[in-house]
């Protein structure tokens, strides 16, 4: 099996994850699909790094979940921070700053 | 460049054996349909368990392809702590906060999927073309001269990758403080007291114990409740739609005795509970 297999399997949920955050209006939903995009990333990162032999590629997949888990830790507040105040975990509702 | 990159990008390495073929092309469909679920369901709860599902799925991968150092922190960190707390996060907000399928941009679905599927077809179709051919090296054999999959990253990151380890750390204890500062409320009043509290808990007039069980004709036993009295029928539930003669046989029932309520043989549930219920709600009420 060729590995770009890979390569195509982490493009599609990539994907996925990008029409997740354009469609779905809940800010968790929309916040999970960032997480599918980044964790498809890593996929992509890994594989190079087998393709080209060598460990960097994994070393920056690590450092990738580490600022995902502080970006996820961050988010999650915020949202429960105007969650508090609007009473909304819409994404359309937060539109204070909208032209 | 360095030769020995050379040799080994000439010879392709087909360590990609017919067992990790197999569990690739299970796991795969599985990965899909995980993250094709999660953007469309409909419930955030579900959404985050196939959300599990896709993330297991992305470990498998990486164990399949000589990363099990990652493969298991994926499972642990992203399988368990991440998504525990987005499970936390949906459970706060509230699980039955629906989103509206009301589209605000007319189109915007469509145009979405459209955008989507062109877009999957730029990434996949072209660079799979490209890489079709790119002959593997694997990193079995930089794990095995490292000493191990662990071992090798170790010796990477505390050396080429240090500084970047030490900013990443202090970024994770920037976002822990940073998280306790978002969600600290600050108090602008006083702390009310417990007698506040309960004030104002009762004024609002809102039923703040439980409801009866079903049989019982009284709207509650609480104290915030007029309590009902031997003969006093108007406040009883449902005794206006008792049948006739029934409402006379509650009020003398009451007025009998509190000794035969409960052992009267033809008696229905009425009165004897509402007996039992009587003094509990006289009790709390005096003492409001």
């Amino acid at each position: 099996m060729n590995p770009a297999n890979y390569l195509v399997l982490s493009g599609l949920l990539f994907t996925i994850g990008a029409v997740g955050v354009l469609v779905r209006r809940n800010a968790i939903v929309v916040f999970m699909c960032v997480e599918l995009m980044l964790n498809a990333v890593n996929l992509t990162l890994v594989t190079f790094s087998r393709i080209q032999g060598n460990l960097e590629g994994q070393v920056i997949a690590f450092f990738v979940m580490v600022v995902a888990a502080a970006e996820v830790v961050i988010g999650l507040a915020i949202i429960l921070t105007i969650f508090r105040t609007r009473k909304s975990a819409s994404v359309d509702d937060v539109n204070l700053l909208k032209y | 460049m360095d030769p020995s990159y050379l040799v080994a990008a000439a010879a392709p390495i087909t360590s990609t054996s017919g067992g990790e073929a197999l569990t690739f092309w299970i796991i795969a469909p599985i990965a899909i349909l995980g993250a094709l679920g999660m953007v469309l369901a409909k419930n955030a709860v579900h959404g985050a368990l196939l959300l599990v599902a896709n993330l297991f799925c992305v470990a498998v991968c990486y164990l399949l392809q000589d990363a099990p150092f990652l493969g298991f922190v994926q499972i642990v960190v992203y399988t368990g702590a991440i998504m525990v707390l987005f499970l936390f996060v949906l459970m706060l907000i509230g699980v039955d906060s629906t989103e509206s399928l009301v589209e605000t941009l007319r189109g915007q679905r469509l145009a979405a999927a459209v955008l989507g599927l062109g877009f999957a077809g730029l990434l996949v179709f072209p660079l799979g073309k490209v890489i079709k051919d790119q002959p593997a090296a694997g990193v079995a054999d930089v794990n095995k001269a490292g000493g191990g999959n662990i071992h090798a990253i170790a010796r990477l990151l505390f050396t080429d990758y240090v500084f970047a380890f030490e900013a990443v750390s202090a970024l994770l204890v920037v976002a822990a403080v940073g998280a306790m500062i978002l969600s600290h409320r600050e108090r602008t009043g006083p702390r009310p007291s417990q007698k506040e509290a309960l004030r104002r808990r009762f004024e609002s007039g809102a039923v703040v114990t439980p409801m009866p069980g079903p049989g019982v004709y009284a709207s509650a036993d609480s104290a915030d409740q007029r309590p009902v009295l031997p003969g006093d029928v108007s406040g009883l539930v449902g005794a206006a739609q008792l049948p006739g003669g029934e409402g006379d046989e509650t009020g003398g029932g009451n007025g009998s005795g509190n000794g035969d309520g409960p052992t009267r043989p033809d008696t229905d549930t009425g009165p004897g509970v509402a007996d039992g219920s009587a003094p509990v709600g006289a009790g709390k009420g005096s003492g409001l």
